[in-house]
């Protein structure tokens, strides 16, 4: 196979996969058949030229939040939004790229909101963008440590709800952390946003503690947005109570975001502890196995 | 021979080169696999995690790996100019399948069904990684020294991993891993035995700390290390074994020889083989649980001292002397099982045993206790079942696979590695690690272990096992995709395409 070309599998009759080049997608819909076939071909048209699109404007892409001029590509656009937002409010260091997988999977869902498909999901490696029909609702479970996956933790999102936008980060996972938490899974109005303020609540997951290991984000991969800021290699032992501290960081920031309307619910896990946010006061993200 | 057809492949696809932008530092390279073009370091993955700078190569990180027939050339690849030359010749590599993929949980055909000629015959290997939660490895480690009781917890890293199993002639077993480890127990446990699996596989060397016994590092093929002391050799029998093998050299040099051993600690002139000698009794009388004649159990307890008995005194084994029996200057030869340690005692007026110097005679017999002990290794078996629904990649009905196994039509190999199929249900398949391919194990985070398995039969075979005939490819399609790494064949593994056996 050769990574120029975009590549697409379908696994079983309601799910394909889409990947170029570092972009992975897993898409799934259901309903009337002959809908959900034109909108998995419409995404797949919509697919073909995305990667290409954000290349040519990578260099602002990876440029700090908020920047002065909006980029012009659908996606690049969608990042940036969702970037500057955040940045607006808090003014925490956050670039573009933190919504780019989000963004990628908004695009995409788009080409299946139309009659006849009760319900569709775009998965861009955990960040999971919606749709849904009023009355159809979405399970979603929850892995709280990538190390050792089993499903932690299940949480509903309706169609009644204006939410539809699902994003996990972690120092864990494929992109770089500024912090320590096993994952920050957040939902909100879209993935782009749900996966920039998913990094950012999992950057202020953070203690200091020499069983944290840290290097230079530039030694670590090449072209890294970070830029020489500190990413988390590894984490040691901590004392529960350095683990409650760092929750307790990125809980406080997580809290800030909702009271700005910038995420409904999240949920954070560290060394097996968690903290539970939702904007509306109801509980309802269902912890499963949390010890 | 029949023959079913095979389709034609479609051609390989186009490599794009794209020229490198001008001011890119020297020790990166630019990839040009998709359109972000990293710019990738020596040593680092670009944006993908698929493509990486190896020593200033731009690399697929996981390219099937083809083995190369050890009495062949092969022209390193030129995708899309090959010539067509092996359909008409045996086929001079095989696929392996490390890092052929898998294509788990949707068990459709496996990533490489490949149909390839062997002596006019075509043949077909359907290769995959297999995804293995109910797998493990057995460790033997060749070694008298004391590691643990049976039963006893293994720990890597702090967590338990396995259990020491029963001991065999000169050498002790150890269970690594398995489901009840990777999965039953808690997060941590399942990870830690899923990174020693991968590890042991891949032929590293691990520490690992047997609970009631010995700190170990084990590696495929490498000599055990036990309490930070390297094992050199084997012994070369129980004590009593060595009586056996040796009292013809001894008669007539020397009075007695006990033989120190943990197992079974052996006594000359009490043996039947120095009574066949007529070797006179000593009045030598040992500490320990007297068996039959001139065998004692338990002289002392279990360690890494003489004989792998915790003694580093052999004289604190002996009792005494039966003064009727024993005179002075009788001579006495202690010898261990593997000849490291040997002291000549010659008995004072009171007949307390004086270390003197050895004869050369006898020195001699005692080298070649040494001589005749091969070195010790620990060796690594990967046991592992490939009976589920791994098989559905290989045929629509796998109790046809099976039998196909049983019935030797069709060869099974993992990474090339002959394998021993445990008779009964399932495929239950045994594979030295030492003889697959460095690197061949992998995990996913379940945890589980990835392991490479290939099946090999005639294509008619597999046409008639009901195998995916519409995913076969042709070995050469395979080949000029050029997306492959091409590694030796490994030592005296034989030849998979052929006839099964």
């Amino acid at each position: 196979m050769n990574g120029w070309v975009a590549t697409r599998r379908q696994l079983d009759p309601g799910r394909w996969h889409f990947a170029q080049g570092p972009i992975d997608l897993v898409i799934g819909a259901e309903g009337e058949a002959g809908p959900c076939a034109l909108a998995f071909e419409a995404a797949w048209a919509r697919f073909g030229p995305v990667l290409q699109r954000l290349v040519q404007e990578l260099p602002t892409l990876r440029a700090p939040s908020p920047a002065s001029r909006p980029p012009a590509g659908p996606v690049a656009a969608r990042m940036h939004e969702a970037s500057s937002r955040l940045a607006r409010a808090t003014g925490v260091f956050i670039t573009p790229m933190a919504a780019v997988a989000g963004s990628v999977a908004d695009h995409l869902i788009d080409c299946f909101a139309r009659p006849g498909v009760r319900r569709a999901y775009v998965n861009n490696g955990g960040d999971i963008a919606l749709h849904l029909e009023a009355d159809a609702h979405y399970r979603v479970g929850l892995v709280a440590d990538l190390g050792a996956p089993a499903i932690d933790a299940e949480f509903d999102v309706l169609g009644s709800e204006r939410v539809r936008g699902v994003a996990s980060s972690g120092w864990r996972g494929r992109s770089l952390s500024m912090g320590i938490a096993d994952t920050v899974t957040v939902i909100g109005a879209d993935a782009a946003s749900a996966d920039a303020a998913a990094t950012l609540i999992a950057n202020a997951v953070d203690v200091d503690d020499p069983a944290i290991e840290r290097a230079p984000a530039s030694t670590v991969r090449d072209d890294s947005d970070l830029g020489e800021r500190l990413v988390t290699l590894a984490v040691g032992a901590l004392s529960v109570e350095q683990v409650d501290a760092a929750l307790d960081a990125g809980e406080r920031f997580a809290l800030q975001l909702a009271g700005h309307g910038l995420i409904e619910r999240a949920a954070l896990v560290l060394s097996g502890r968690w903290r539970l946010i939702d904007r509306s006061g109801r509980r309802s993200l269902k912890v499963e196995h949390a010890r | 021979m029949n023959s079913p057809a095979l389709d034609e492949q479609e051609p390989a696809p186009a490599v794009l080169k794209s020229r490198p932008p001008e001011k890119m530092a020297v020790n990166k390279i630019q990839c040009d696999a998709c359109p972000v073009l990293c710019q990738i370091s020596e040593g680092r993955l670009g944006a993908c995690d698929r493509w990486g700078n190896v020593g200033g190569q731009l690399r697929r990180m996981d390219p099937v790996v083809l083995m190369k027939r050890p009495d062949v050339e092969v022209v390193p690849a030129d995708p899309g100019k090959w010539d067509g030359r092996w359909l008409r010749e045996d086929s001079p590599v095989f696929v392996s399948g490390v890092a052929s993929g898998t294509t788990y949980p949707d068990y459709k055909p496996a990533p490489f069904i490949v149909a390839s000629r062997h002596e006019g015959v075509d043949m077909v290997t359907v290769v995959t990684e297999g995804i293995f939660s109910y797998c493990s490895f057995k460790v033997k480690i060749d070694t008298d020294r004391y590691l643990g009781p049976e039963q006893a917890t293994v720990r890597y890293k702090d967590e338990a991993v396995g259990h020491v199993t029963t001991i065999e002639y000169g050498s002790q077993f150890l269970s690594l891993g398995g489901v009840h480890h990777l999965t039953g127990g808690s997060k941590r446990e399942g990870r830690m035995a899923c990174e020693l699996m991968e590890r042991l596989g891949n032929q590293e060397a691990v520490d690992l700390r047997i609970e009631g016994g010995a700190a170990l590092t084990v590696q495929a093929d490498r000599p055990p290390i036990v309490n930070g002391v390297e094992e050199q050799r084997m012994r070369v029998g129980c004590g009593s074994a060595t009586i056996g093998i040796f009292a013809r050299q001894w008669c007539g040099h020397v009075d007695e020889v006990v033989v120190v051993d943990d197992h079974i600690t052996g006594v000359l002139t009490e043996h039947q083989a120095g009574r066949c000698l007529d070797m006179p009794p000593s009045g030598i009388r040992l500490r320990g649980r007297k068996s039959t004649p001139g065998r004692y159990f338990q002289v002392a307890n279990p360690g890494t001292g003489w004989g792998g008995t915790d003694i580093t005194d052999p004289l604190s084994i002996i009792e005494g002397w039966d003064p009727a029996v024993a005179r002075p200057g009788q001579s006495l030869l202690m010898v261990s099982t593997t000849g490291e340690h040997a002291q000549w005692f010659e008995l004072d007026q009171d007949l307390m045993p004086r270390p003197a110097a050895m004869p050369a005679v006898v020195q001699k017999v005692v080298d070649r206790i040494g001589e005749n002990c091969e070195p010790a290794l620990a060796t690594v078996l990967f046991l592992g079942g490939a009976g589920g629904s791994l098989r559905a990649g290989v045929t629509e009905n796998p109790i046809l696979l099976t039998r196909s196994i049983k019935h030797l039509l069709t060869r099974v190999t993992c990474g090339g590695a002959p394998v021993y199929v445990w008779p009964g249900g399932g495929i239950t398949v045994m594979a030295d690690v030492a003889r697959m391919p460095k690197g061949s194990f992998g995990s996913v985070p379940t945890p589980a272990i990835v392991a490479p398995i290939e099946f090999t039969m005639r294509l008619d075979d597999y046409q008639a096992l009901g195998g995916h005939m519409d995913r076969v490819r042709r070995i050469e399609a395979v080949w000029a995709t050029g997306e492959h790494r091409l590694i030796d064949w490994i030592g005296d593994n034989p030849w998979p395409l052929g006839t099964p056996g």
